[in-house]
């Protein structure tokens, strides 16, 4: 197997590499202050780091609330197989936000004023609490893979009997942190373009986040059933594929709906610059939509996988598009960011990707092969 | 005391920067020659400026229900009686939401501090609270800055408008700006030629965000009764449909 030797070879390089930088800028960053590492100023005071590492972060992790709603409390379509991915997603996803939100906030060794200064007019201390408390509703979630990897019967079976509350609280505070994230932006209408602010977008980050939760599974199960060459629980993906297109055409209808009824449906057409991101942003929206109303995954399994991979990058274009596209303008200056925002937001991303593939890899995570129904099996393997 | 405000007025101000001076001064800032004083930066809270013909100031509004105030988590920015909006650099968590929210763009970072703060106009508030006028206020040789009671200063405003409407456009800038800002301007060239933006608009922008803030404990009480009795719906439904299998196994193997 020489040439899977090398593959892993080459991957793991490429990660030691994006980690030294990685150390690197976060030397220089703390050492001397946001300045020296990002192209922000005092026109444009929030860019990359919040625009992903935070606001798409919380959106990407979003599959754990889909899936804690749709698998435990309505019971939607056999979700059983993919819950503790999509609570790893979540975990992991939500560690690396706090992490992010380190780099980026200015004064981070006052971050404890958020638990005990309140000002509750303010959606940034609603967005502060909701990490917290989520993160650690997450981390309870979590931890039966842990328990159950060192059969730690009693701590078990504690969790267990808190379940359900634990899960409906993860449900809201989810709720409450995916909406809040669209409500920072509700102070600045005189800023953000018209193609994105919205009195709506509350709602309107909290329906995509939704929809993108199914779809991150959808990848990441497949993914991972080809990296680690095991089977791929088809009907739960089927069921999710369809749950996606849902979600997408609801989104998709609400979106368009608010640009009619905010009358800025003609921005689209004007070809500026914002309308050109609004266009790719919203594809990434509507060809999966496309594939996915025409390609089944029972037959498609490739189709639905690209499907998948569309609508978590149209979420993450969707917030870029809020916090920095639709906010150039306004600002009287222009911001791309620096190749050190860059080498962190690529550095939070690969410890994601190595903490879920060693988690996947120690503890139990997906379903093992015995527990799918034999007709479920090898799916992936014929597909792929 | 009332709530106090200044009043600059453009078409008097010669531009001899003794505003600009005194603010340095008072507030320990670094000295004018050492920095760019084209616009509002973490070592200016205030410049004056020429545009159109016009000397003008820029600094802080020091809004009535002012942006900055509601949008910070921690409350290092507050709204004091005076009508000063402070800030304190030993609680901010520099998240920088109020540059964001500000719609004046006016608070300013010091992007190249490891340990930074948030910087602005505070209306020379330890000395304002002892009964004093702002540093500008004291210095300016011509009375173009002014400061009082911000409700005495909009009638001196409007007198000035009447008296003299050849002299001014017909705008008080600050008098009804996102509901009304402690700062107030004359001027006797439009003021978006000057770079103030003029589509603000009347209302003030807190509203915006409490709108939905306000509705949480709401959508939490809401959330979990609606969760809970779905699931509880679900779950009997389940269990219903376990327990009629199981007596139907059990008729099977009765039978
Ligand atoms: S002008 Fe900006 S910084 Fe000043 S009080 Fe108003 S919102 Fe705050
Ligand atoms: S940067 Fe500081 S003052 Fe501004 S909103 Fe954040 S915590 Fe408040
Ligand atoms: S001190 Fe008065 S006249 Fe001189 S620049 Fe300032 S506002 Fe203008």
């Amino acid at each position: 197997m020489p040439r899977i030797i090398g593959k892993i070879t080459f991957w793991r390089v490429l990660a030691a590499v994006i980690i030294v930088l990685g150390l690197i800028v976060t030397v220089r960053r703390f050492f001397f202050g946001l300045g020296t590492v990002t192209n922000l100023s005092d026109g444009f005071p929030w860019g990359l780091w919040i625009g992903f590492d935070v606001v798409s972060g919380v959106a990407l992790a979003a599959g754990a609330f889909s899936f804690a709603f749709l698998c435990h409390v309505v019971g939607y379509g056999k979700c059983h197989p993919v819950i503790r991915p999509a609570i790893l997603t979540g975990f992991i996803g939500y560690i690396l936000v706090c992490v992010g939100l380190m780099y980026d906030l200015g004064k981070y060794y006052y971050i404890w004023h958020a638990i005990t200064m309140w000002n509750h007019h303010s959606v940034m201390l609603e967005v502060a609490w909701c990490v917290m408390l989520y993160t650690t509703v997450l981390a309870i979630e979590f931890s039966p893979m842990v328990f159950e990897k060192f059969n730690l019967d009693t701590p078990r079976r504690i969790i267990a009997a808190v379940t359900i509350p634990l899960i409906i609280t993860g449900i809201i505070l989810s709720m409450l942190h995916q909406s809040s994230l669209g409500s920072l932006f509700l102070i600045v209408p005189e800023k953000l373009h018209p193609l994105w602010y919205s009195p709506l977008l509350p709602v309107l980050f909290f329906i995509s986040a939704f929809t993108a939760g199914p779809a991150m599974v959808i990848f990441e199960s497949t993914l991972s059933a080809r990296v680690f060459k095991r089977g791929l629980p088809m009907e739960t993906i089927c069921n999710l594929s369809r749950f996606l297109l849902m979600g997408l055409v609801v989104y998709v209808a609400f979106r368009i709906q608010d640009l009619v009824a905010r009358g800025a449906l003609g921005e689209i057409f004007t070809g500026s610059f914002e309308s050109i991101h609004f266009i790719l942003e919203m594809l990434l929206f509507i060809i999966p939509m496309i594939i996915l109303a025409r390609r089944r995954a029972e037959e498609h399994l490739n189709w639905v996988f690209a499907a998948s991979i569309m609508v978590p990058l149209g979420v993450v274009y969707n917030r870029i598009n809020t916090c920095i596209v639709g906010m150039i303008r306004s600002s009287g200056t222009s911001y791309f960011p620096k190749w050190d925002e860059f080498v962190i937001s690529i550095f939070l991303v690969t410890l994601g990707v190595i903490a879920f593939y060693l988690a996947d890899k120690y503890l139990p995570v997906f379903p093992k092969e015995e527990e799918l129904l034999p007709g479920e099996l090898g799916a992936a393997a014929e597909s792929a | 005391m009332g709530k106090v405000g200044l009043l600059v007025d453009f078409t008097e101000c010669i531009g001899c920067q003794a505003c600009v001076k005194a603010c340095k001064e008072q507030n320990n800032l670094p000295r004018p020659s050492y920095t760019d004083y084209s616009d509002l930066t973490a070592e200016n809270y205030t410049v004056v400026l020429e545009k159109a013909g016009t000397n003008f100031r820029k600094l802080c509004m020091h809004c009535h229900e002012a942006a900055c105030v509601s949008a910070c988590p921690v409350g290092a920015l507050q709204k004091t009686p005076e009508g000063a909006v402070t800030y304190d650099a030993g609680v901010c968590i520099g998240c920088r939401y109020c540059m964001i929210a500000c719609p004046f763009q006016v608070p300013k970072f010091e992007w190249d501090n490891p340990f930074p703060a948030v910087r602005k106009c505070i209306y020379c508030y330890d000395i304002v609270k002892e009964g004093e006028q702002t540093a500008c206020a004291r210095a300016c040789p011509t009375g173009a800055t002014m400061f009082g009671e911000r409700d005495r200063l909009l009638q001196v405003a409007k007198r000035r408008l009447a008296a003299q409407p050849d002299r001014y456009v017909d705008y008080i800038y600050g008098e009804k700006e996102v509901g009304g800002t402690s700062t107030l301007f004359l001027s006797g060239v439009p003021f978006d030629k000057l770079g103030f933006r003029m589509d603000l608009g009347e209302k003030s922008l807190p509203e915006l965000t409490w709108v939905v803030l306000n509705k949480v404990p709401n959508i939490v009480i809401t959330g979990y009764l609606l969760l809970g009795g779905i699931w509880w719906i679900v779950d009997r439904r389940k269990r219903m449909e376990a327990e009629r299998l199981a007596e139907e196994e059990e008729h099977e193997e009765s039978a």
